[in-house]
């Protein structure tokens, strides 16, 4: 049998001579272009990282052609980040210009660094997962279709501004921490297959599964029913009980969330909230969400103050301005009714008119 | 690709954004799967629903998981993607490659796979995307002959991930990169092979700048943290002022302790130490004139999750300080105390966060053998319920 448990490269076999050299040992960094940051070490040892956007789903033509560029440039090293951009790392600084000037040639995009709006994180979408609501590759490449110049430094914004996108309320990755999140969402109740139910699905599971206590079991139909006014279409039971199924391409959608983020800086890290309940699927290329996001990212580019991100500005001026100013309408879906709700009610007589 | 046309995707070439169906194209050109997989995906944006079904589990010897079932729910339309497996690959720490790696990666999967990967995954995997059942095993096989082995799937740890770290940051509290390699070693057997009620995350970022998205995504968060003083390099504070840079409002106004003040005689940065919370805003703001301290660790933050099943989380501060240096024995131990309670305690699909909420902070503290501290909260509690053990009290008459 094959070798197993061995775990993954190891990363000091990955990393420039330079960076092997000098770790722990840098000094500070800064930003000379936008998209390239510089690190100067304690030794006096300067790398250059060139960052460029990728599309997170790629050929291996695509990861042949950046090793090219790396093996041209960087003695065949580089890196990715967080946020899936690639970074061509270059520790002879006469590559750099090269370099630069083969990225542009060839298209690629570089930015992301700092202030800046960088690449999405984003989930599987219909290209690859079962409980897509969405696409989340074709909403963030015609989102970022819309941003490239808050990408590559072009448009200037206040603070980093984070975007991503779930396919489902699942929220792979850190989504609902972004300053804005766009999640897929379910509007109507799960439809169950009884005869499938009695065949495939465990039934205590699938009632457990439920975290509002909707399912209850039909001993008639050795199956299970839905409370409608009870079901708040997370979807859960169809992750442990294939014979639910909640896909309804008539009413499934998206939504969009704002404000949220991880870093400590300033801020305690916050939850995005919820701005717009609702946008219909609109493949190929998401027009009113792609617009809802580009009108967001105006407003707190023209408002925020400098070093406040998304959801700093929005408590700094309140969200009753928040959906004054945006324009976006304040309903009984803003208001939350799950575990944590009553920690969003408002207990001071301090708002805004 | 044949003759099948895709013109609701070709929408999504145009534009200056580097364009995911160009890539999955340029994988059709070589691969029949990626072919189907274009020509399905187009059906999903004409129809607005997926095409994958539900689940169907497959595996390779030796491990519980690191692959993924995937099943077209439309096989005789697209009979190349019938059986269209995700392989999860344990990706090296930091994300650093070399060309050569790298390259080794692309032949085997071209060889056995549709020649198309996410880079990476949400939880950090390199995730290559779709084969049949049967190439499942020699791809895993010849992965494994170029040094590439499986990551985490089902009620597992996940594959353990982080930012830079000390390779190449200046903020680096901690060994991220070093801490995440040696656990994964460390944790081979509960990665491979899922036992435990649900998935159970652990990532680490190498400062409160949280870049691995540590304390919203990763049930334990490990994060660089120091305890004595930032340290403040007054001439080149003096400098960047002098270039003109607005200490008052940029860093000043926004201490969130009010930590901070300014000599103007001096024209000199003060800091308090006793009243800083680490939030590294003056750090990031004047990366020339202010560092961290000498004093460095960690900071474990336990809870955070997505919104399955109760409500998401951000990670709750579990213990205040704790010392990292090779090979973090005090660290594993507190890992395999959560993990063990948690397993002996949970109900299915209940993570760490939401079992700590069912049954309280110092059940768990007590489960595991942490002392209560402030730290640990926002406020002591406002109720009045408070529940006594009868050692703490005299016998009734």
């Amino acid at each position: 049998m094959a070798k197993t448990d061995f775990g993954p490269p190891d990363y000091r076999e990955m990393i420039p001579p330079i960076i092997r050299e000098n770790y722990g040992d840098w000094k500070y960094h800064t930003v000379p272009r936008p998209g390239v940051l510089m690190h100067v070490s304690q030794s006096g040892a300067v790398l250059h990282s060139v960052r460029v956007a990728s599309p997170r789903l790629v050929s291996s033509d695509w990861i042949n052609d950046i090793c090219d560029i790396a093996e041209k440039y960087c003695a065949g090293y580089l890196r990715f980040t967080t946020r899936n951009n690639v970074e061509f790392l270059v520790a002879d600084e006469t590559r750099l210009q090269p370099l630069i000037d083969e990225l542009d040639e060839r298209n690629y995009l570089i930015g992301g660094v700092g202030l800046s709006i960088s690449n999405v994180v984003h989930t599987q979408g219909w290209i690859h997962c079962k409980s897509a609501v969405t696409d989340a590759s074709g909403i963030t490449k015609s989102i970022m279709d819309e941003m490239t110049g808050y990408f590559t430094g072009k448009v200037k914004v206040p603070a980093r501004l984070r975007i991503a996108v779930a396919c489902c309320v699942n929220m792979c990755g850190a989504c609902h921490c972004s300053d804005i999140a766009i999640v897929g969402i379910h509007r109507t109740v799960p439809q169950v297959n009884d005869e499938m139910v009695s065949r495939v699905c465990e039934i205590p599971t699938t009632i457990a599964s439920c975290p509002t206590g909707a399912i209850r079991p039909n001993p008639k139909t050795k199956s299970v029913e839905i409370n409608p006014d009870k079901c708040m279409m997370c979807g859960n039971c169809t992750s442990v009980c294939p014979a639910i199924k909640i896909m309804d391409p008539v009413n499934d959608g998206v939504s969009i969330w704002v404000g949220g983020k991880v870093s400590n800086a300033r801020t305690a890290p916050m939850f995005s909230r919820l701005a717009i309940p609702y946008i219909p699927n609109e493949p190929p290329r998401w027009s009113s969400v792609t617009a809802a996001v580009k009108s967001l990212v105006e407003i707190w580019a023209a408002n925020a103050r400098d070093g406040e991100r998304m959801g700093e500005w929005i408590n700094r001026i309140g969200w009753e301005r928040f959906f004054d100013m945006t324009g976006l309408p304040f309903t009984d879906k803003h208001l939350d009714d799950f575990t944590h709700a009553t920690t969003t009610f408002r207990s001071t007589t301090q708002f805004k008119f | 690709m044949g003759d099948r046309k895709t013109p609701l995707l070709d929408e999504l070439e145009k534009g200056d954004w580097p364009s995911f169906v160009t890539e999955i194209k340029r994988a059709a050109a070589k691969n029949q799967g990626a072919a189907d997989l274009l020509a399905q995906l187009e059906c999903s944006y004409e129809e607005k629903i997926g095409h994958w079904k539900h689940g169907g589990i497959v595996g390779v010897k030796g491990y519980g998981g690191g692959v993924v079932g995937r099943y077209s729910d439309e096989p005789e339309k697209f009979p190349n993607i019938r059986e269209f497996h995700t392989i999860r690959v344990n990706q090296p720490a930091g994300f650093f490659y070399t060309a050569k790696k790298l390259r080794q990666l692309t032949a085997i999967w071209d060889k056995y796979g549709s020649g198309l990967y996410n880079m990476h995954g949400s939880t950090g995997d390199c995730i290559l995307l779709g084969t049949s059942t049967e190439n499942l095993q020699p791809c895993v096989d010849e992965l494994a002959e170029i040094g590439f082995d499986l990551g985490g799937s089902g009620g597992a740890m996940r594959t353990l991930g982080c930012c830079v770290g000390q390779a190449r940051c200046e903020k680096a509290c901690i060994d991220s990169m070093g801490i995440v390699h040696e656990l994964t070693l460390h944790y081979q057997e509960v990665i491979h092979r899922p036992s435990w009620p649900y998935k159970f995350k652990i990532k680490v970022s190498a400062c409160p700048n949280d870049c691995a998205a540590a304390s919203a995504r990763s049930d334990l968060a490990v994060m660089g943290m120091w305890r004595d003083s930032i340290i403040i390099d007054d001439e080149a504070v003096r400098q960047t002022v002098d270039g003109g840079f607005d200490i008052f409002n940029r860093v000043i106004r926004k201490c969130p302790s009010e930590a901070l003040d300014w000599n103007q005689e001096e024209k000199r940065l003060i800091v308090r130490p006793e009243d800083c919370v680490h939030c590294m805003n003056c750090v990031n703001m004047l990366p020339r004139a202010i560092s961290i301290g000498h004093q460095r660790g960690a900071t474990l933050l336990i809870g955070g999750k997505a919104p399955v099943v109760k409500g998401a989380m951000i990670g709750w501060v579990l213990v205040p300080f704790m010392s990292m240096e090779p090979p973090y024995t005090e660290l594993k131990e507190i890992i395999d105390k959560i993990t063990d309670w948690w397993a002996d305690h949970a109900k299915n699909r209940e993570r760490v966060g939401e079992l700590i909420d069912r049954l309280g902070l110092a059940v768990f503290l007590d489960a595991i053998g942490l002392k209560p501290l402030p730290q640990m909260v926002r406020a002591p509690r406002s109720n009045p319920y408070i529940f006594w053990k009868t050692e703490e009290v005299e016998r009734r008459g």
